[in-house]
């Protein structure tokens, strides 16, 4: 799920550095993710793994590092094994 | 000592209100600073009505600084719009810097000195997206250091304190931000641009080459980000709006005066603007009913920093400021077919043309299309609350 989410991160992101090189617990903020291309990034992930984000879900939070996305997603695919 | 706001408040807005009325066309005309308007606030210890109590303050809430936005709004829209901004800067200071020492020591000075506060955040080269900065603040030791091609700081050379945004570090990106404090102390301004405009002539939003050197305790200790999501977007669109719903009203006020003295002169016959009278004072309420909607949105968003830095939050403000900025536009027009050649000529009682020109800011402080643009952005993903109250 972490690859896919860093290949989608990588396509939607317009991320100055690129996202092999992020851990994945930096904050893609501080690494240059603006509010567009956040909104971006979501839609693709709503793409790939066919969910869609609650509002509660819409926040800089859930999108602040790629471990915050993971969570995010694999709550919504409830599948939590998925995750690791 | 404590203040109590509510009645008093309004007694002293109404206070600072004569005075810029008395000087806004000669502040229009010459396009200065409302100073008599400002030096009233001051006398009346406007300045810090937003700091909490324990620093020194009066603790007012949102509402009630918009209430004081509206009642300048009436009189002077620069004097107005230099109050609103002082507060959409101090209002970063408060959601971020409360628990900071250094921040709270200034706020403490907000309150003894009345410090007039103004903001940084365009520059040459990113035009109006303030979430972006070209420029980047330097640290060495405990000092910081800023360059910044300013573009626009309105009222920069009558502040006490200038908060300016800057990227983080010489590496960061574009969007990774701080905004910092320079007192006037700690900077100099050599002037680039003159504010020579339509209206809002007074804010003197002239350009400047800022170049500041301060403690770096002095940075504001949360990323840029948050702080425009959390604070400065939300209470923008919400003291703008209550500046222009101000013009607005008074812009009603005296189309309502030349339908009343036609009314008086030929009693039983309906003036021919009582019509598009009430189609205005229509457009009014709806203007004073959503800035209402979003000052309590944002009251009730206030202490959950989730939910302000929510998309369903950041839809909502933007739609305030959209609607606000456009309908008092309209509301003006209808005002000035009302009164007729007598709106349209300067220097009698329902001269219209301030108005007009001030107005006409509005959609442009920050761009419409912009908002409308990230708008549609967040609406690819943002689902539309269906409520009616909730």
């Amino acid at each position: 799920m972490k690859q896919k989410i860093r290949d989608i991160l990588t396509k939607h992101g317009g991320l100055p550095t690129p996202v092999d090189q992020l851990a994945d617990d930096a904050d893609l903020y501080a690494a240059g993710l603006s509010s567009f291309a956040s909104v971006q990034v979501m839609l693709g992930i709503e793409d790939a793994f066919d969910v869609e984000f609650p509002d509660n879900l819409l926040n800089r939070k859930s999108f602040q590092s790629i471990d915050a996305i993971t969570r995010a997603v694999a709550g919504l695919v409830g599948n939590a094994e998925a995750a690791e | 000592m404590t203040v109590t706001v509510g009645k008093g408040l309004a007694e002293r807005a109404e206070r600072v209100s004569a005075v810029a009325a008395a000087h806004a066309d000669d502040v229009d005309a010459k396009g200065r600073f409302p100073r008599e308007a400002v030096e009233a606030m001051i006398a009346e210890r406007l300045l810090s009505i937003q700091v909490p109590v324990a620093l020194g303050g009066e603790d007012a809430s949102i509402s009630e600084i918009a209430e004081v936005c509206s009642v300048l709004g009436q009189a002077c829209s620069a004097a107005a719009m230099v109050f609103a901004m002082h507060h959409i800067k101090l209002s970063s200071l408060v959601s971020h810097g409360a628990g900071d020492a250094w921040h709270s020591a200034f706020m403490r000075r907000i309150c003894d000195e009345q410090l007039l506060l103004a903001s940084a955040t365009t520059e040459g080269g990113i035009g109006g997206n303030l979430r972006n900065s070209i420029c980047a603040i330097e640290i060495d030791g405990d000092t910081c250091r800023l360059t910044k091609d300013a573009t626009v700081i309105s009222y920069g050379a009558h502040a006490d304190a200038i908060l300016i945004t800057s990227r983080a570090h010489a590496d960061a990106a574009s969007t990774d931000q701080v905004m910092t404090v320079f007192t006037r102390d700690q900077y100099t301004l050599e002037q680039t641009h003159v504010w020579d405009t339509l209206g809002m002539r007074g804010t003197c939003s002239d350009g400047w080459l800022f170049k500041g050197e301060a403690p770096k305790a002095q940075i504001l200790p949360k990323p840029f980000a948050e702080i425009a999501a959390q604070s400065m977007l939300a209470t923008s669109h919400l003291l703008w709006s209550a500046v222009w719903y101000g013009i607005a009203v008074n812009a009603v006020a005296r189309a309502q005066a030349f339908v009343r003295a036609a009314a008086r002169k030929s009693p039983g016959v309906t003036p021919p603007g009582a019509l598009r009278l009430a189609e205005a004072s229509n457009l009014l309420q709806l203007v004073k009913s959503n800035t209402i909607a979003g000052l309590k949105e944002y009251e009730a968003a206030k202490a959950d920093p989730d939910r302000l830095s929510s998309m369903g939050f950041a839809v909502a403000m933007n739609n305030v400021k959209i609607a606000s900025s456009e309908t008092i536009l309209a509301i003006i027009n209808q005002a000035m077919l009302i009164c007729g050649i007598m709106g349209y000529k300067n220097g009698t009682p329902f001269s219209l043309g301030r108005h007009l020109r001030d107005a006409h800011s509005a959609q442009l402080m920050i761009s419409n299309d912009r908002i409308l643009g990230n708008t549609s952005n967040l609406l690819l993903v943002h689902k539309q609350d269906t409520s009616l109250i909730g």
